[in-house]
């Protein structure tokens, strides 16, 4: 007995190892690449100071809350190609309702368009349980809806979010290397964390691993799929309004390059467009991996359009490599 | 239920396509009501100049759609292909053209190597390649040429000249290409092969396909077809920018499925998805003649597919 024990010890912490390197190892790399990517542009631009880094922070915010949306509902095996215009959505009805208030007043606002953009993301869910229809055929649809909708809330580009609501991504009250923006990211952690160590949160991973196996579980599968897309909603609706404040204008087409980018970001992120594998955490950093790459691009002088192609190039080469892996672990 | 509606249900479900034409109808219908007089000879030769350029990048995303996958960077390719040939065509017209074509083939036989050799999900590899190729394309237009290049003679007539009044030119290109593809699918080797791979991979595989170079060869069609597409749409609007194509990337998805082409792959057909494509144009038209804002025009494009795609679940597949 005892000699099993002991022989046991170690292979219960292989084991162990081997599954957070599976959990967590893509996860620790994106962060590598990220840092390895840092240190290149403080190479490449020596000057890299606090400015430099605030900006960053400011691409990134929107992207990444609108990865977190798209995180939310690939997770529980759908997908929303709505992400877009639902930030925009958020987007202008927070200038159509801030415009020349006060800073308590507009975050009255904020709070009234987080739910209303949430509601949206919900009914999103909410069709696609009832009527059967797959997740990319409804959201491709009711993308048109909120676009639709984003435009008869503001028909053009119009500046006037209040400069206090702008200050608070904009400045950095703690120190000038902890910028706003990188504050209210933290947002995405306080909703993920509990959510991902509740019943609910294992409900939505369950469903997008294994519908069958969910339901056969006691999963309420309906009430899931709408709960990852209430979220996802949600997270939207944060981006939504960091595009309000990052950029001080309300557009109703500010949305449309969110919605493939934030795909792009979860891929290189670690989430399995399969559903059920992944996690928030890479999804930022992958965020500001992507808003980094076109930066870096103008530190070099080169036309910041090679940064489109790059970024396409580095996901093939990203997801080959994860294919690849694959394959050979068949074969 | 009687006997007689699980007739009727069963009727409706081999023969979805005569719904959808109904509802083609049903539609026209509608545009002869809000403006008596609109729909003749004329609006018929007009709907269908507007629908070839949707129906031939659509055929390519049917083509992709019943093997399992999807294409989002056939709006990419399209514009790609228009705008390489118009720049390429003052060093001759024919050169244009074949290197625009040429540009949607390699596309698509990229596209295919990563979801067939290397597994890669659809959707992530042709939006990576969809960024690749505007990105390159971007680079491309600022190296190459300063101003936004011209179409040539030949491409405008053939995506908006008629002949004998009525009949677009661009139809001798889609009705062609339309029945090869209905034929193909229906009775060729590779057409089969399609739905087989589409419904289920593995299957083939142990049954001897070698299923990636069906695959591959799907991509690259529908890259071609992408090209093609293009050029149609560059001789319809007479002109040949960098987002040329882009707002047809989703309407070739939604023609695809409201044509009745299963999403998850292995079924459908592309007279579906060419009266699809004429439905979105008639529709269009219909809220074009309603002359409301573009906003509300958005709002009711999206409403009327998700409702025509929740009418199909329903009727078409009740278990």
């Amino acid at each position: 007995m005892a000699t099993t024990a002991v022989a046991e010890a170690p292979r219960m912490a292989g084991m162990r190892f081997g599954r957070a390197a599976r959990r967590y190892g893509w996860t620790v790399a994106v962060y590598a690449l990220l840092a390895v990517l840092m240190v290149t542009t403080i190479i490449i631009k020596p000057d890299y100071g606090a400015f430099e880094w605030n900006t960053l922070t400011l691409a990134a915010l929107p992207l990444a809350f609108a990865a977190a949306a798209q995180t939310m509902v690939v997770l529980s095996g759908g997908i929303d190609l709505s992400v877009g215009p639902l930030m925009a959505l958020a987007n202008v009805l927070a200038l159509r309702a801030m415009l020349g208030h006060d800073l308590n007043y507009s975050l009255g606002v904020a709070l009234i368009v987080l739910l209303e953009v949430t509601l949206a993301g919900a009914l999103n869910g909410a069709i696609i349980v009832l009527t059967r229809v797959p997740d990319i055929v409804v959201t491709l649809a009711t993308s048109f809806i909120w676009a639709g909708l984003a435009l008869l809330v503001l028909a053009k580009p119009t500046p006037g979010i209040p400069l206090d609501v702008q200050n608070l991504a904009q400045g950095s009250a703690l120190s000038p290397w902890v910028p706003n923006a990188l504050l209210l990211l933290l947002v995405v952690p306080l909703v993920w964390i509990p959510l991902r160590r509740s019943r609910a949160g294992l409900a939505i991973y369950a469903v997008g691993s294994d519908r069958n196996a969910a339901f056969r579980s006691g999963v309420n599968l309906g009430l899931s799929r709408v709960l990852a897309y209430s979220v996802g909603g949600f997270f939207a609706a944060c981006g939504g309004l960091a595009l309000s404040m990052t950029t001080g204008v309300g557009s109703p087409l500010a949305g449309t390059y969110y919605t493939l980018s934030a795909v792009s970001a979860i891929v290189l992120g670690g989430v399995s467009l399969a559903g059920g594998r992944g996690g928030i955490l890479g999804v930022v950093a992958a965020a500001y991996i992507l808003s980094l790459i076109p930066a870096v691009f103008i530190y070099l002088g080169i036309d910041p359009n090679y940064g489109q192609m790059i970024q396409g190039v580095l996901i093939v080469i990203v997801v080959m490599i994860g294919g690849l892996g694959a394959v050979l672990r068949r074969v | 239920m009687s006997t007689r509606a699980v007739t009727t249900v069963r009727l409706v479900q081999q023969h979805s396509i005569l719904v959808l034409i109904a509802l083609l109808v049903a539609l026209a219908g509608l545009i002869e009501i809000i403006r008596p007089g609109a729909v003749n000879a004329n609006w018929v030769s007009n709907i269908l100049e507007f629908a070839a350029p949707l129906g031939i990048l659509a055929a390519g995303q049917t083509l992709v759609v019943i093997t399992g996958g999807i294409d989002l960077s056939v709006a990419n390719v399209a514009t790609a292909a228009a705008y390489i040939m118009a720049s390429q065509a003052p060093y001759g017209v024919t050169r244009g053209i074949v290197l625009g074509l040429l540009v949607g083939v390699a596309v698509g036989l990229v596209n295919g190597v990563g979801v067939a050799v290397f597994r890669v999900q659809p959707l992530i590899m042709t939006l990576a390649m969809g960024l690749v190729v505007t990105g390159s394309l971007n680079v491309y237009s600022q190296a190459a040429i300063r101003s936004v290049p011209g179409v040539p003679a030949v491409i405008h007539a053939m995506g908006s000249a008629t002949v004998l009044g009525y009949v677009p030119v661009s139809l001798f290109l889609w009705a062609p290409l339309a029945a090869l593809l209905i034929v193909g699918l229906r009775s060729t080797g590779f057409g089969r092969l399609l739905y087989a791979v589409g419904d289920n991979l593995e299957a083939t595989r142990l049954a001897g396909v070698r299923g990636w170079q069906v695959l591959l060869a799907n991509y690259a069609a529908c890259g071609f077809l992408s090209a093609v597409a293009g050029l149609v749409l560059a001789g319809t609007v007479n002109a040949a920018d960098l987002s040329l194509a882009n707002i047809l990337l989703l309407p070739s998805v939604a023609a695809v499925v409201i044509g009745g082409t299963s999403i998850f792959g292995g079924s459908g057909t592309y007279s579906g998805t060419v009266v699809g494509a004429l439905i979105l144009t008639v529709l269009n038209s219909v809220l074009t003649l309603l002359d409301v804002p573009d906003a509300v025009k958005q709002i009711l494009y999206g409403a009327i597919i998700v409702l025509l795609a929740a009418a199909y679940t329903r009727v078409l597949s009740p278990e």
